[in-house]
């Protein structure tokens, strides 16, 4: 009885020592993600102003603001998404509504998981070696975009494929039913339904994009351009860009420390309002779509 | 009256044809969008091989350059490294090389007034190559550095042999030194140990913290606990590397510093830290996703059985999530070794081979960053950071490949 006692005892002495590990290191986790965000909001808030997100840089970087950034970051954006949006929901519809299952399916499956496991660097080299040079776009906002679109292209498709397979299947016997086409059905019923969450993955992207540095380096970037572009073959900044430039090889890097907070912030509030808004928009429609 | 109807009959016809043609126009539409991942990654294949396959067929000289020794000199082969160490002055006789016991003489194109005055090479160096000639014939111990254009038609000193770059010397040479005159060192061995070092010990520090955290989510937390925190160690995938570079480069370099008393921070371990908090987020839902598929029938026998909830988890939970916790381990190395700008910001970028965690290293991702912008178009430096792109490439999709091995298996067993 007494040895039974104490083997249970020290069975829950175990449990309690390995659960406490557990949980501290899981808040510990978060509290790291909090300790990132906090020391770049408490050192980026007071960079922040009107100016600093309305005026070009100054003074080699030091003084002014992050105009030309932030526009040149909007440009690869949009650039991207016109070219990757599309290709990716097209294909998206078509691995989930149009092909059965088989061994096409299966290597578009596989080499859309190799591209997403491509390092963003290596889409840096490919993007100069085939828009840059043998394109000849150039260093240019086609080229920059062109080559972030391909890498997030794999995200799209994958989101989209979710929100397509959450769809009820209900929705497309009954359509298919009543004698509408497979495209018919497709595009007047099933991507309806769907859209909430295609847009969910839509903002994702957004965020992955505006964040990636190693692939416009040498396909779009500038260190400093006095002008904004003003068409898609002009070099454009970029705010990750312009971060990784002013906070180690600036031409004073710690006199634009400040600068650099003030853009990290940026970058961080870009990526928080996306996943915020992701997040929101799929429980939102989520309840909405239960419901009914 | 009938051929009314055969009329109405034709029209519907054709409008069901049409729509059908339409249908197939849409769905190859769709086919070639569909299409679009796999031409991607062919597409970069090709041309990272094509660009990184130039570096094997080339000499490691500058193109229109040079070396040549006196005639009488029995060298005729040195390796790029031991021409490195001459001009270094690290080797001064021949006979570290097998030759003569000869002193070495250095020369360079600019080297050339030491010897002659400027009337002996005339207004518009157009005596340049004949004194060149001369001055090899005449010193034996001599090795020459200079342009083709400057080479005489009579010229009396033997050329040196230089091996092309093989794939071996590439992938074996100890030195990185891409752009060195008058030969360039294109050994990847420190890059590829740079790159395994840092990201072996990001894994190191992530996977049991990954792991915990895993274990807390799936078994141990609240549902509510876990909703909270979840949707929190995703966004910590989402922040950009070049922010986590950022903060790794004012917080984590200047604490190891001071921690371990360096003269400067930026080394392999804080590479390795950084990436170890940007894998995090990979292990920790891959591990707990894993863990989440025990079928709820493996852990109530155990339960029934008189086991704790914490002999549950290490008995039966882990030992049956195992392959998916490795799939999340594996993808985690792999996300660490692509891993570009937090690491180029950070490690301090030394080429050398790295001996501890405690000194500056420089992993291939970073190379390629911080060099390209430099390398000319189709030059030597250019393809062959091409080629450190192609082993960066065989390693991700060797690693990927891995993966899916490791979850197929796991799906298997399932059934």
């Amino acid at each position: 009885m007494n040895v039974e006692n104490r083997l249970a005892n020290k069975k829950r002495r175990s449990q309690k020592i390995a659960f406490g590990i557990f949980s501290f290191t899981s808040y510990s986790v978060v509290a790291l993600l909090f300790v990132i965000l906090a020391f770049i909001v408490v050192k980026g808030i007071g960079a922040i102003s009107w100016e600093f997100i309305s005026e070009m840089p100054k003074n080699g970087m030091t003084e002014g603001g992050i105009f030309p950034a932030i526009v040149g970051t909007l440009c690869l954006v949009l650039a991207s998404m016109i070219f990757a949006f599309p290709i990716g929901v097209l294909a998206a519809i078509y691995m989930n509504e149009y092909v059965k299952a088989g061994w096409p399916k299966k290597i578009i499956k596989q080499m859309t998981n190799n591209l997403a496991g491509v390092p963003s660097i290596v889409f840096g080299l490919f993007g100069m070696s085939l828009f840059v040079n043998k394109l000849g776009f150039g260093d240019s906002i086609l080229a920059g975009g062109l080559t972030l679109g391909l890498l997030v292209l794999p995200v799209i498709i994958r989101t989209t494929e979710e929100a397509l397979k959450s769809v009820d299947d209900t929705f497309r016997q009954a359509s298919l039913a009543l004698g509408a086409s497979k495209w018919e059905t497709t595009s007047k019923i099933v991507f309806p339904i769907a859209f909430p969450n295609i847009i969910t993955g839509l903002i994702l992207s957004i965020g992955r994009v505006s964040g990636e540095t190693a692939p416009i380096l040498f396909t779009v970037a500038a260190y400093f351009l006095p002008k904004l572009p003003t068409s898609i073959f002009d070099q454009a900044m970029a705010l990750p860009y312009h971060l990784y430039v002013i906070s180690t090889s600036g031409t004073n890097i710690e006199a634009s420390r400040s600068m650099a907070y003030g853009t990290a912030l940026i970058l961080i509030i870009i990526v928080l309002i996306s996943n915020l808004l992701a997040n929101g928009l799929r429980k939102y429609y989520g309840k909405k779509v239960k419901m009914n | 009256m009938s051929s009314v109807v055969l009329l109405k009959i034709k029209h519907t016809d054709l409008k069901t044809n049409f729509k059908q043609i339409k249908e197939k126009i849409i769905e190859f539409i769709l086919m070639l969008s569909s299409a679009a991942t796999s031409i991607t990654v062919v597409l970069i294949v090709f041309f990272l091989f094509i660009e990184g396959a130039g570096v094997f067929s080339k000499k490691p000289i500058d193109k229109g350059f040079l070396l040549a020794v006196n005639d009488s000199n029995p060298i005729t082969k040195l390796e790029p490294s031991q021409i490195k160490d001459i001009f270094d002055q690290k080797i001064t006789n021949w006979k570290e090389l097998g030759g003569k016991d000869q002193a070495i003489v250095l020369f360079r194109t600019g080297d050339i007034t030491d010897y002659y005055t400027d009337e002996e090479l005339g207004a518009n160096f157009e005596y340049f190559p004949e004194k060149i000639n001369e001055l090899v014939a005449k010193t034996p111990g001599i090795i020459a550095f200079f342009s083709d254009k400057y080479k005489s038609k009579d010229f009396k000193g033997r050329e040196l042999d230089l091996d092309k770059i093989s794939v071996f010397k590439f992938l074996s040479d100890e030195e990185w030194f891409p752009t060195a005159e008058p030969v360039a060192q294109m050994g990847v061995k420190p890059l590829i140990y740079g790159t395994l070092l840092v990201s072996f010990g990001a894994i190191v520090l992530a996977l049991p913290i990954g792991l915990f955290a895993a274990i807390y989510l799936s078994e141990i937390a609240k549902k509510r606990t876990r909703n909270f925190l979840k949707p929190l160690i995703e966004l910590l995938a989402g922040i950009p590397s070049v922010v986590y570079g950022f903060f790794g480069l004012v917080i984590i370099v200047p604490l190891i510093q001071s921690v371990f008393n360096l003269p400067v921070g930026e080394t392999a371990l804080a590479g390795s830290v950084v990436l170890a908090i940007m894998a995090l987020p990979t292990i920790i839902t891959i591990s707990e996703d894993a863990m989440r598929n025990t079928p709820r029938a493996m852990k109530e026998a155990s339960l029934a059985l008189g086991a704790s909830h914490w002999q549950t988890i290490y008995k039966v939970v882990i030992p049956y999530s195992a392959s998916g916790i490795t799939a999340g381990a594996i993808l985690g190395i792999g996300r660490a070794i692509g891993e570009t700008m937090a690491v180029l910001m950070v490690t301090g970028n030394a080429a050398v081979i790295p001996h501890t965690f405690l000194a500056p290293v420089r992993t291939i991702p970073a190379t390629i960053a911080a060099e390209l912008g430099e390398a000319a178009n189709g030059g030597l430096h250019y393809e062959a950071l091409f080629a450190l792109g192609c082993i960066l490439f065989v390693i991700t999709f060797g690693i990927n490949m891995l993966v899916e091995m490791v979850t197929n298996k796991q799906s298997h067993k399932k059934h």
